[in-house]
């Protein structure tokens, strides 16, 4: 392993619910990676370019607002036009079931429901980096 | 052994320590207590047993006091409930004005006795729906509001001379108050009957919920504008609601909601001092709004806790002489955060033992949470058993019939005096360190907090503190066990069509005056309400209006704690 893997932890749109942001960058940095939080009140265009910029391998989304299905789209899709394909996007929030098929048809990886494990969360995100 | 059976034998123990040496002590040796420490969910110590040692420092007449009478540990109203349930008021906003209108209807026809709203994030942050960063938000988790127009239509039908409104806003309340006061004299309310709350507790967005447009001091002198002007324009109408419900919700502690909300409040009230009004003529319409967590006694005891210190602050800290500056009068929600998506019926009885415990303690309203809000806004049936629940409590529990049931119980006094004495230091800590809004700018709040729902989530992860259908009696997982809430796909093409074709159709030379007007009373520190409110008559947008002060003031970026 040459370097930490480069997490962004990112709250897109208007919603200011960051409690489950917080904890999961925590998370991330106590499993010894490296942590970018952009705060809240993002845009698909300044999540883009703060991945670019960090050279993230990882970006994770928390959506509590009910514009999960918005956000996938516009900011995978905004990825993919940059020509970013390395980077493991995922999502945490409230997402409801029948929304998880849609949100990951988008392009992203894995969608973390309320109550789920930050252990989990950090599993997957190892899991993903060893198999790459 | 002999001194057991001695003990056992005797009449029984002359005092607590001779109680631990003995009846005890055999009793731990045979069954030990199922974990090493006990403590509330706030982290507080937690004995096995308390008694009247406990109550030495409490003095009954001067601590405890009577209903209706400070220190208002026991109520601030003398009959408490018998003379008035306490009033449910369920927070309602999604869609368009129409569309929560009707939710309003609904809730009403089933026994609702006060009405909330919840507006939409660029409402909350003061965006029209047609601007770019809006579009996708409009009227996903509350009702979208731009104009005037908006608020008749969502007022329309409730008469609001006779029903209590509560509007949960705050980085564009101001706005929202004036339109408010414009809406209820235009059904022919007079000025004192107008009733109702609003948030407008600007300093918790910035340490918990994060809803906020402007720098903290410029917002905190907006919130004393509308103390003033409410005072004057609408004497019974409540300007703020100072709220530890989201501080609890972003992960605080009991303590850290207590200490976080009353220095808010305590803030207001002295901002407005500095301005020259007189505590007596702000203090009586602040009003508070706490969260209900799963620890039962601590939660009662934190709203008793909340009376006692209020009031000595107004009192002895401030010097307001009129009493009903000295009433922290609450409304209250039971817990969001503590809802859980899994095994989703659960989430009733949780919601029914919180409101249980702020009946409890005391709250003059309450929402109840439904079963399906860990993942949307409540359907109709879900939003009904919320309401039925507190209708239980009200009219079948008996909960209702003794004022302050609990006060006197060895436990819930002492834990009210511990949750009083640390809420009060980390008060004084906040003061010492230079207020409110120093605190807020150097992250300390926002990492108090941060450091507790970290801890939380730890002992969550660890087991040491269980979630039942969690990380507890967990179930595999289904489909969505309950109807989801779809949402009408053309609402934001209507919505910004509504407010376009008013922003082309309204008298523009009026709007222009009127916004130049709430630009000059920004700068030259003039009450910005009375400008508004000319502005809001003329149909200016929440937008137009929250971008004059933006002009003004600038946008607030908070430092990244986490």
């Amino acid at each position: 392993m040459s370097r930490p893997l480069r997490v962004v932890v990112a709250k897109p749109g208007l919603d200011g619910h960051d409690r489950g942001a917080k904890i999961i960058a925590r998370a991330f940095r106590d499993a010894g990676m490296e942590v970018i939080y952009t705060g809240i009140f993002q845009t698909t265009e300044m999540i883009v370019r703060t991945v670019l910029e960090e050279d993230a391998d990882v970006l994770g989304l928390s959506i509590l607002s009910g514009t999960h299905l918005h956000f996938a789209e516009e900011i995978c899709g905004a990825l993919k036009e940059q020509g970013v394909k390395e980077v493991l996007v995922v999502m945490g929030g409230t997402i409801p079931p029948t929304d998880i098929g849609p949100v990951k048809a988008s392009g992203v990886a894995e969608v973390f429901g309320p109550g789920t494990a930050t252990g989990t969360i950090v599993d997957f995100v190892r899991r993903w980096h060893e198999a790459r | 052994m002999d001194k057991t059976k001695e003990a056992a034998a005797s009449p029984g123990s002359p005092d607590v320590e001779t109680w631990k040496r003995t009846t005890l002590a055999a009793s731990v040796k045979r069954i030990p207590p199922r974990q090493e420490a006990f403590t509330t969910l706030s982290g507080l110590p937690v004995k096995e047993l308390y008694t009247a040692d406990d109550l030495q420092g409490v003095d009954p007449a001067k601590d405890i006091g009577f209903p209706g009478e400070y220190p208002y540990t026991r109520g601030v109203h003398p009959t408490m409930y018998r003379a008035r349930p306490w009033t449910i008021r369920q927070v309602a906003g999604f869609g368009t004005a129409e569309d929560t209108n009707g939710r309003y209807k609904y809730l009403l026809a089933h026994g609702e006795t006060g009405l909330s709203t919840d507006f939409d994030l660029p409402t909350l942050l003061g965006y029209d729906s047609d601007h770019p960063v809006a579009v996708p938000e409009i009227g996903k988790i509350g009702v979208a509001v731009d104009t005037v127009d908006d608020v008749h239509l969502l007022m329309k039908d409730i008469p609001l001379d006779q029903v209590s409104t509560s509007y949960t806003i705050n980085a564009s309340a101001f706005v929202l108050m004036g339109m408010y006061e414009v809406v209820a004299k235009a059904q022919g309310v007079r000025a004192e009957q107008i009733t109702g709350t609003i948030q407008n507790d600007i300093l918790k967005e910035y340490t918990a919920q994060n809803e906020y447009i402007y720098p903290p001091a410029d917002a905190v002198r907006l919130v004393v504008d509308t103390m003033e002007y409410a005072a004057k324009a609408m004497p019974r109408y409540n300007p703020v609601s100072v709220s530890g419900y989201h501080i609890r919700d972003a992960g605080s502690t009991a303590v850290q909601e207590l200490a976080f909300t009353l220095a808010a409040g305590h803030c207001y009230v002295t901002e407005a001092v500095e301005r020259g009004l007189s505590a007596d003529f702000v203090a009586p319409r602040v009003s508070f709004f706490w969260n209900i967590q799963n620890d039962f006694f601590e939660e009662i005891c934190k709203l008793r806790a909340a009376r006692r210190l209020w009031g000595r602050m107004m009192r002895d800290w401030v010097g307001a002489k009129d009493p009903r500056s000295w009433m922290m009068r609450a409304h209250s929600q039971t817990s969001s955060v503590s809802l859980t998506a899994q095994q989703p019926g659960n989430n009733i009885a949780r919601t029914a033992i919180q409101a249980l415990a702020a009946v409890l303690g005391g709250t003059q309203s309450l929402h109840t949470n439904s079963k399906d809000e860990a993942y949307q806004i409540p359907s109709e049936g879900a939003i009904k058993i919320a309401v039925r629940t507190q209708q239980i409590l009200a009219l079948e529990n008996r909960v209702a019939d003794v004022v302050d049931p609990l006060g006197g119980s060895y436990y819930v006094e002492s834990l009210t005096t511990e949750l009083e004495e640390e809420a009060e230091s980390l008060i004084r800590e906040v003061l010492d360190r230079g207020g409110m809004v120093q605190s807020i700018e150097d992250g300390f709040i926002q990492r108090q907090i941060a450091d507790a729902s970290a801890a939380y989530q730890q002992a969550v992860e660890a087991k040491r503190e269980f979630i039942v259908g969690v990380n507890v009696h967990a179930e595999p997982e289904g489909d969505l066990p309950f109807e989801p809430f779809v949402l009408d796909p053309g609402l934001a093409e209507r919505q910004i069509k509504r407010t376009q074709g008013i922003r082309r159709s309204r008298a523009q030379a009026e709007v222009a005056g009127a916004l130049k007007a709430v630009e000059e009373a920004a700068r030259n520190r003039e009450n910005t309400m009375p400008s508004t409110v000319r502005a809001i008559e003329a149909h200016a947008t929440v937008g137009e209006i929250c971008d004059v002060l933006r002009g003004v003031y600038g946008e607030y970026r908070a430092p990244i704690v986490y």
